[in-house]
């Protein structure tokens, strides 16, 4: 296989690779490594690849195993991954919403809601994957999914209504 | 009407029980400017959705092909050099046979130039052993160092009168 054909396979994932990367490991860095990581085994493992029946989905999986493994890590060193995207180098759309706080309110609820539900909300309602396919990412049952999605979307719903009505932030 | 939609979607949407579809309906709404006020919470969660979506991994990957050494190619050079080493030595063993064998014509002559050649190594052969006759003389110098024990007897005697 070649680097092109390999690209072409990897591209159209690898945004959401770094996505789900981020949502779990929070800080940019880290998730960047992560990304990395995860094609630089994809690429070393090519020969492979053909077995895979969704290559798509095998990655997501592998980042969710990467990503737990990280954070093991630096559970067992004591350091906790602090927030630390200090400069903001994104779209001028992110700068334009971002004038909007309670975007800003959202990204702390999500993070502070349970790993689980963090990734089935990104894989839901930021990559819109279907639930079948979250559930084999996430190698839970369908109904599981549900219920964790339904879950942290009421989280969320209650934590803005508080904000809103009350200005606790 | 369609904010009664909205509103049931977005009911279905909380139980998790919404279809992508349904979903993309919500978020065209919310992506409006305009929504009604107490449906306000919901537009910045869809917000948030859609600017994460925009996100993307910009680092690159280095993809380097690793060398595997392949020890195929030892055995391929080895055999080589093996080859290329019988094909140099050849000639070599040719001449060597020629030498070896190829002198004599006559039988006669071979056994004649036979006979000198044992005849020389027998006479080296004498020169060596009559040199060995040497020892001899060797032997007969340790069986008179056997007198020895006699003073060791008559030393043995004296120290035990001593004692």
């Amino acid at each position: 296989m070649t680097q092109t054909e390999f690209l072409n396979i990897v591209m159209p994932f690898k945004d959401k690779v770094f996505r789900l990367a981020k949502r779990l490991l929070v800080s940019t860095e880290e998730a960047e490594d992560a990304t990395q990581e995860v094609l630089m085994k994809l690429w070393n493992n090519k020969s492979k690849i053909g077995e895979y029946k969704n290559v798509e989905a095998f990655s997501m999986t592998m980042t969710k195993n990467f990503c737990f493994d990280k954070l093991k890590s630096k559970q067992a060193q004591n350091l906790k991954i602090v927030h630390s995207n200090y400069e903001d180098k994104q779209t001028p759309l992110q700068k334009q919403v971002e004038l909007n706080d309670s975007v800003n309110w959202v990204a702390k609820i999500i993070e502070d809601l349970p790993e689980q539900q963090k990734m089935i909300i990104q894989l839901r309602d930021i990559e819109e994957y279907d639930f079948d396919e979250i559930a084999k990412m996430l190698d839970m049952n369908n109904t599981a999914v549900r219920v964790n999605l339904s879950r942290a979307r009421k989280t969320i719903r209650e934590k803005l209504t508080n904000t809103h009505s009350y200005g606790i932030k | 009407m369609v904010l009664n939609n909205i509103e049931k979607l977005l009911e279905k949407y909380e139980n998790g029980e919404t279809s992508l579809k349904e979903e993309q309906v919500l978020k065209n709404y919310f992506k409006n400017d305009t929504v009604a006020p107490h449906l306000e919470i919901y537009k910045s969660m869809f917000d948030y959705f859609l600017v994460n979506q925009q996100e993307q991994f910009t680092k690159d990957v280095p993809l380097k092909t690793k060398r595997t050494f392949n020890y195929k190619w030892i055995s391929v050079a080895a055999v080589a050099v093996l080859m290329l080493g019988f094909y140099f030595n050849e000639p070599i063993v040719d001449s060597y046979n020629e030498y070896a064998y190829g002198t004599f014509s006559e039988p006669e002559e071979a056994l004649n130039e036979l006979e000198n050649s044992l005849a020389m190594i027998s006479s080296h052969f004498n020169k060596g052993t009559s040199t060995v006759n040497y020892l001899d003389e060797m032997n007969k110098g340790t069986s008179t160092i056997g007198y020895l024990n006699e003073i060791e007897n008559t030393t043995s005697i004296i120290f035990k009168t001593n004692k």
